[in-house]
This record gives C-alpha cells, structure tokens and sequence, in this order.
C-alpha cells in the first residue's frame, strides 16, 4: 500500500535531522497556520498563489531564495564546526549525515537558492525593462514558479521522511547506482531536481520568448539594457542544456528503478558517459547562474558612477561569446579522467577563452566608473566587491584550466575554494545587489542603508576568511568531502574557516535586521517617484510597485537609455510632455493551474521515490487533468477601463512633476 | 539618508509621449506568433533532450555485453510498418490543419481521426515489437546496448503517447467551442509537435534500424 515508506523512514534515533526537521516544518507549519487563522488565506490565494502577474512571481522566488539560503547556510555552519573540531576526534556528525549535509549544500545552493533568485529577479525586472505588460506566456510562468517550490518542498522533506543523497551535489555513478545506494536518497535527489528542472526548462521557453518577442514599440536589440542580454544568454543556455540535465536523470531513474544499464558497472555500462553528459548540464549552468548577474553589475555601476555603460557594443559580443564557449568547456570538470593530451588540451584552451570575454567585461566596469561620479549606495558596494573578488576567483579558474595542474588539485579543498570564489561574489553579491537594487520598484521603499552596509562587511570578510584558508588548506593536501583529519597543519585553517562563517551568519542577521526596519520605516523610505537612484532604464519611468499593467501606454523607444534622455528632455522644458490617450488595457487573469499542477507534482514525486504506484497514477492523472481543464477555460483575460487607467497613470505623473517642480525651485 | 528627496525622479510620463497607437499594435508580435515561437523553442529543447539519448546510444551501441546486438532483436518489417504508420499520419495531420484553416469539419475531423488511427497503430506496433525483443530474453536490462536502445526509442514512443492525448484534447476542444482563435493557435502547436515527431523518427530509422543492420 504504502511502497517502502514505514514508520521507521523518520530518523526516530538520529537525533540532529529528527530535530532540525521538525524544527523546519514546525516553523513552517505554524507559519501557514498563523496565517490562515488571520484570515490572511483568501488574500494569500487571490493575490499570490495564483497571480499570474510576472512582478508577483517574482517576489515569490527570490522569497522562496532567501527562505534556501538560510537551509543551505545550515548546512555549511555544521559542516565547518564538524570540520573544526574533528581534528583527531570524530566530531559530532557521523560520516553517513556528514556526507548527506554536503550533497544537500551543494543541491540546494545551486538549484533551489541561486536559480530562484536570479529567475526571481528577471521576472520581476525584465517586462519593465522592455516595456511590456507581463512575460509571453503568464500561466506558464506561474506553472515554472510552482514546480520550483514543489521540488525545494521533496527535497527539504528529505529531513523528516528517509533519507538525503550521500553522493555530493551531482550524483555520480556507480556510488548513486541501486547497488551502492540502496536507500531513498539518491531518489529525493532525482525526483526533487527533476521536477524543478521542468520548471526551470519552461521559465527558459518563456523568457526567451518574451525577450525575442515582446519588446517595446522602437526597443530594437541592440537598444536592450544590458541585463536583458545577459538574461537573454541565460535563458538561451537554459533551453540549450536543461533538457541534457533531464535526459540523464531520467537514464540514471531508469537504472535505478528499472535495472538499466546506462551507468553500471556491470553489462557494458558507461559511468563516464554520465560525467560528460551531466557537465555538458552542469558547466552552462555556472553561467546560466552567472549572466544574469553580470547583467545586473552592468545596471548597478552604470546607475551609480551616472554614467552610460561603457562598451555596450563589446559586452553585448562578450555576452554572448561567453554563452557560447560555456557549451564547450566541460570537460575540464574531469581532465583525470584521462582523455588524452589532446582532448585535455582542447578543453584546457577553451576554458582560458573564456577568460578574454570576461575581462572585456571587466575593463568595461571599470572604464563605466572611470571619471564617473559614484554614489557608494549598497548595490554598488556589492559590485565593486564583485569586481576584485570574482577576479581572483577567476584566476584561479585559469590555473586549474591547465591540466597538469588540474592533476595536482583535482578534487581538494582548492577546487572549493575556486568555485566558492567565483559563484559567491559572482553570482550571490551580483543577487544581493539586484534584490537592494530593485527592491524598491518591487515594494514601494527602499532598503534600510546602515543595516545594508553592516550586512555587506561581514558578509565579505567572512567570505574571505572561510575561503581563502581552503586554498591553502587544498596546496597542503586536503581532500574535498573529509568527514575528519589528524594532519596538524591543516588544523589552524580550519578554525579561521570557521570564524568566516560565523561572520556571514552575522551578516545574515544584519539582512533580516534590514528587513524588519525598513518594513518598519516604510514611510521615510518610501519611493515616491518612482526612480529613487536615479536610472536609466525603463523600469524606472513607472511607480514603484508598478500598476499591474507596468504601463498605463507602452513606451516608444528612440535610443539607448531611453528613459534617461526623456528624463534629460523633461528637465529641459519643465515638463512631461503631453498626456497620452489612455485605452483599456487586457491583463491575464489569476489561475491556480500552476498550484495545482505542483500539488499534484508534489505527490507524484514523492510516490515514485517510495515506490507508491498507485499514488503516482493518480497524481499523474490529476495534473493532465488540471492542463485540460485550463485548456477548456473560455475567458483568460481581464479588462482596465481607461478611466481607472487615467487615474493611476496621472498619479505617476503628478508625483514626477511635482519632483520636476522641487527641481526648478532647487535650481 | 531620506530616499523622498531623490533627486532627478520624473519623466515616466515623458517616455510615452510621442503617439504610440501605430506603433504599439506592430511592434509586439500576434499572439499567433508568440504561441508559434515559443512552442518552436519547447519544441527545439526537446530535440537537445533526444539529442542526448541519441549520443548515449552511439556510445553504448557495441556495449552488447555477450548478449544479441542490434542485427539479432530489429525487425525490419514492423519498423517499415511503423515508419509508413507516422509518415502517412503527419499527412493526415497536415489535412486537419488545412481543414481547420477551410473551417471544413469533414477534413478537420477527419484528418485528426485518420491521425489518431495511424499513431496508435505505431504506438501498437511498437509495443508488440518491444514486447516480442523482451520476450526472447532482451530486455533492457540485458546490457547497456539494450538499455539505450529502450531509451530513445521508448522516449519517442512516449511522446508519440503524449501526442495522441494531445491530439485527443483537440478534437474535443474544436468539437466544443468552434474554431476560435484560441484553440487554432493550439491546433498549429499540435501539429508543430506531431511533425517534429516524424523528424525524430527518422533520426531513429537511420540511426537504430539502419545503421543497426548494416552489414
């Protein structure tokens, strides 16, 4: 009846996952329950859940990124204090939990926090900054969002119910295969990461959709701001390579479940042929992740050194170059596999190359602040962080790209040092400077500055502390995964790899600080105009938070910065030009097919990690029910009249006029 | 430092402030168009997705480990049968489009019906095929080869299975509300899919079949 679930699947005598997941899961429940007896629900439902509104969901994601980054940031506070006292002892993780933290880490890190936030950001930001009035494909989107949450729900329940992975973040065969794995783990990683996957695959569809499809009237490609082309390179990797990453998982379920043999050892499997095909995945992925973020470095240092961007012709060609050898690098994940020189050598070279397009995209930051007038506001301080830091994390990605010395470091505590180093300040400062960035469009305020720049320090001298001492730690020796030690050297470092972690928990607290008092100073931090920082783009020529329709008239672009030349001619003549014909505007309506397609993908994964047939059918039937019966809906629109789109639009434009005004007296 | 007094804010208003009706309607693509496009970019994600099963196979091809290779299990005559199955049905399927466009019900229905025979017959086929290789002891998990040749044929399989619940919604959604917009823009979808199949399939028939029995 119930597959392989039993009573003993929840780890009665473990007492650290029994503890910390039912601490989650209380936490949460308690949560849900809060809200409901609030009487919160029907707002939740009608305003959230099933929004299809491209703003909404992306709020919901980079929320569903910061609720992750605290799992993911458990996990490496545990693994550091096991690893700072299990110098000669054993420490207080046992080997069989120890290696399950680091597969979660790495899973949840990448897949379920950075991947959120970055979709997050570009669903909140990319129709504003094309001047459209949602993505291409509004339920869709909503779809992509709810498998996400369903696949970061199987896999935190992993906590409570079984068992995670103890394979690290990428299942690698023959250790993942049925035979070496025999438990659950491997199948919450499967199913969870599966299931997100097709969401992620479907945001790739619509976002590249939307970018090649809906623009503007006028906003011709190369008049795009520089984090839609980033994004654009994104989403092109992610409908690229995502659907690689689906095809292994499902030959790695089908040697599990069915007795394949795509990965064994036995009758003529191949487990190689998974590392090639699982990093022809995994390397885009980096960039995937990465992109979006240099995209929004290129927003932040233009907005604050008030400056065009400099070189937006070669970033665009960079851009793009990157995305195109980041398809032909894999290989140098696993040079000890033992290809041959050639083979080596080609992939060594390829990966150098890279190397060039960033650095043009590096100069060009530079130049863009060079004789600017920067305005130290926290995004800014999050990218200048960037730029140093991503470089030595860079140069060290070049050491490794040489083989030989790829051999000396292949899987030591460098490598993590080199990969931490470039994802964090790349992709998780290039996060953070997007959420301060933008958070006003989205909310209405800004955030709280002092509690910002406190959050910022320790955040990046922890970062060094905890990872510099890795490099060392990984020219002595260490191994990657080392559950305990007795080596003497080794042991200082570990200590001030700890101490670093403790300060970016400190800045995380300086985060959630920074929330509760903005929140609470909403009104002195309101934004009443609209553009608080002064920008460029077009999401900054409507309110924050924007009307649902984003426009009350689609812009007509001209140029570059088109909303910065505008705001120039405005200052010019004292005004705002002459009021635009308002017309009725048709908006997608709410749908709860996306909710109820991750219900039932929730159930669904989870019968098929434990082996509950009949829950599976049923659940597979109720999704394809669910599509047919949205299919059928006749009426998946919703009218503004004019009027009220009048009213909302001249409350915009009183409130820039009245800055306009404040200015003229100023001056 | 208080954000109200910002400097510089204003203009929105000023973006739009050259006539925009023209313009608005051309330059944000129909939404025939986008449907079109965006299931041209599912469509081309899916065929990386194959692309991959379709590498594993090429790999794995030889991997018979002592059991019966591709000359031993593939019989041409169901594949022929099969193939002329899909060929004749992505036809019938280009008739129910054309039929759909004339707003004629006796090719619509009756292209779509003639589809949805031919498709399950393949899918009959196939099933009898595979049913037949496992019975003789060759199942998927006899050996790598075996395994990887399941895989990508059965994955087609599996879509051409999806397809006909597709094509399934179709017929009921015309047969319910007409030829509206809406549902024209999915029938165009639908055939996108069911021709892309077709393509797939002969990649299959070159690759498994024929380069299976080449001497």
């Amino acid at each position: 009846m119930f597959g392989k679930l039993t009573w003993d699947a929840i780890p009665w005598s473990h007492p650290i996952p029994l503890f910390a997941g039912f601490g989650a899961f209380g936490m949460v429940g308690a949560v849900v329950l809060f809200l409901i007896f609030k009487g919160y629900a029907p707002y939740l439902w009608r305003e959230w859940i099933t929004s299809c509104d491209h703003k909404r969901i992306g709020v919901m994601y980079v929320f569903l990124a910061c609720v992750m980054i605290l799992r993911g940031l458990t996990d490496a506070i545990m693994m550091r204090s096991q690893l700072a006292v299990a110098y000669n002892a054993p420490g207080y993780l046992p080997p069989d939990h120890y290696d399950q933290i680091f597969s979660a880490h790495g899973t949840i890190m990448i897949l379920f926090m950075a991947m959120p936030f970055v979709i997050g950001l570009m669903n909140i930001v990319l129709p504003l900054q094309l001047g459209v009035r949602d993505v291409a494909f509004p339920t869709l989107n909503s779809v992509s969002f709810w498998l996400t949450a369903t696949g970061a729900l199987l896999i935190n329940l992993s906590l409570l119910i079984g068992e995670f992975a103890k394979t690290g973040w990428l299942p690698y065969p023959p250790l993942s295969e049925l035979t070496y794995s025999p438990g659950v783990g491997v199948d919450y990683y499967l199913w969870s990461v599966q299931i997100a996957g097709v969401g992620t695959l479907l945001t790739g569809v619509n976002f590249v959709t939307t970018i090649l499809k809906l623009r503007a009237p006028g906003m011709t490609l190369m008049r795009m701001p520089m984090f839609a082309w980033t994004a654009l390179v994104s989403v092109l990797l992610i409908v690229c390579v995502f659907p690689i990453f689906t095809a292994t998982l499902a030959m790695l379920t089908l040697d599990r479940y069915l007795g394949f043999h795509f990965f064994t050892n036995e009758a003529g499997g191949n487990m190689m042929m998974f590392m090639n095909l699982v990093w022809a995945w995994g390397h885009p992925e980096v960039y995937i992740l990465v992109m979006p973020a240099y995209g929004i470095f290129s927003e932040v240092v233009q907005t604050f050194s008030g400056k065009p961007l400099f070189g937006y012709r070669s970033m665009v060609i960079a851009a793009m170059a990157i995305g195109v050898l980041a398809l032909l690098v894999w290989l140098h994940h696993f040079f000890t596999m033992g290809a041959g020189g050639d083979v080596n050598g080609f992939f060594g070279i390829t990966t150098m190359i890279i190397a060039v397009p960033t650095g043009v995209k590096m100069f060009n930051w530079l130049f863009t602040m060079y004789r600017g007038r920067i305005v130290f506001r926290t995004p800014m301080m999050w990218s200048l962080a960037f730029l140093v830091t991503f470089t030595i994390g860079g140069m060290t990605g070049v050491m490794l790209a040489v083989p030989p010395a790829d051999f000396m470091v292949h899987n030591s505590l460098f490598l993590v040092a080199h990969f931490h180093n470039v994802i964090i300040p790349g992709v998780v400062f290039g996060a953070f400077a997007g959420y301060t960035y933008w958070f006003p469009k989205a909310f209405g305020f800004c955030l709280d500055e002092k509690w910002g720049k406190a959050a910022f320090w320790c955040w990046l001298i922890g970062f060094y502390l905890a990872f510099m001492p890795l490099y060392v730690m990984g020219l002595m020796g260490a191994t990657r995964r080392l559950q305990h030690y007795d080596v003497a050297e080794w042991y200082p470092w570990m200590l001030v790899a700890e101490l670093g972690i403790i300060l970016v928990w400190i800045g995380i607290a300086c985060q959630i600080r920074q929330l509760v008092v903005s929140f609470r100073h909403q009104q002195e931090l309101r934004d009443v105009t609209g553009d608080p920082w002064n920008g460029r783009s077009l999401e900054w020529s409507t309110t924050s938070p924007p009307p649902a329709f984003n426009f009350a008239v689609l812009p007509r672009v001209e140029s570059r910065d088109t909303y910065w030349i505008a705001k120039q001619r405005a200052i010019e003549t004292h005004s705002l030009g002459p009021e635009p014909a308002y017309k009725d505007i048709e908006l997608p309506r709410n749908s709860p097919t996306g909710f109820v397609c991750a219900f039932f993908a929730t159930f669904l994964g989870f019968a098929m990690i434990w082996h509950i047939w009949w829950l599976a059918a049923l659940s597979f039937i109720g999704a394809f029910v669910t599509f047919v019966a949205f299919a059928w809906r006749d009426r998946d629109e919703y009218r503004i009249p004019a009027p009220e789109v009048a009213r909302i639009d001249r409350a915009n434009r009183s409130a820039r006029l009245a800055a306009l005004a404040h200015l003229g007296a100023a001056a | 430092m208080s954000i109200t007094e910002t400097d510089f804010a204003f203009a929105g208003g000023a973006v739009a402030d050259v006539p925009v009706a023209v313009h608005a309607e051309r330059s944000v693509a129909s939404r025939r168009i986008v449907a079109a496009f965006g299931f041209w970019i599912f469509l081309l994600s899916d065929v990386v997705m194959f692309s991959a099963f379709f590498a594993t196979y090429v790999v794995l091809v030889d991997m018979t480990a002592g059991g019966p290779s591709g000359k031993d299990v593939f019989n041409l005559y169901t594949v022929a049968l099969e193939t002329a199955c899909l060929l004749v049905s992505s036809f019938s399927c280009g008739m129910a489009s054309l039929g759909a466009r004339a707003r004629s019900n006796f090719m619509y229905y009756g292209g779509m019906i003639a589809t949805f025979l031919l498709g399950a017959a393949f899918m009959l086929l196939e099933i009898r095929d595979f049913a037949g290789t496992v019975a003789q002891g060759a199942g998927p998990s006899r050996s790598a080869f075996l395994s990887a040749y399941f895989a990508l044929v059965g994955c087609h399989g599996v879509h051409v299975t999806m397809g006909l619940l597709f094509l399934l919604t179709m017929i009921a959604q015309v047969y319910a509300k007409g030829y509206r917009a809406d549902i024209l823009r999915r029938l165009l979808c639908f055939a996108l899919f069911w021709h892309t199949l077709d393509i797939i399939w002969v990649g299959i028939f070159t690759v498994v079949y024929l380069l299976g029995v080449a001497p």
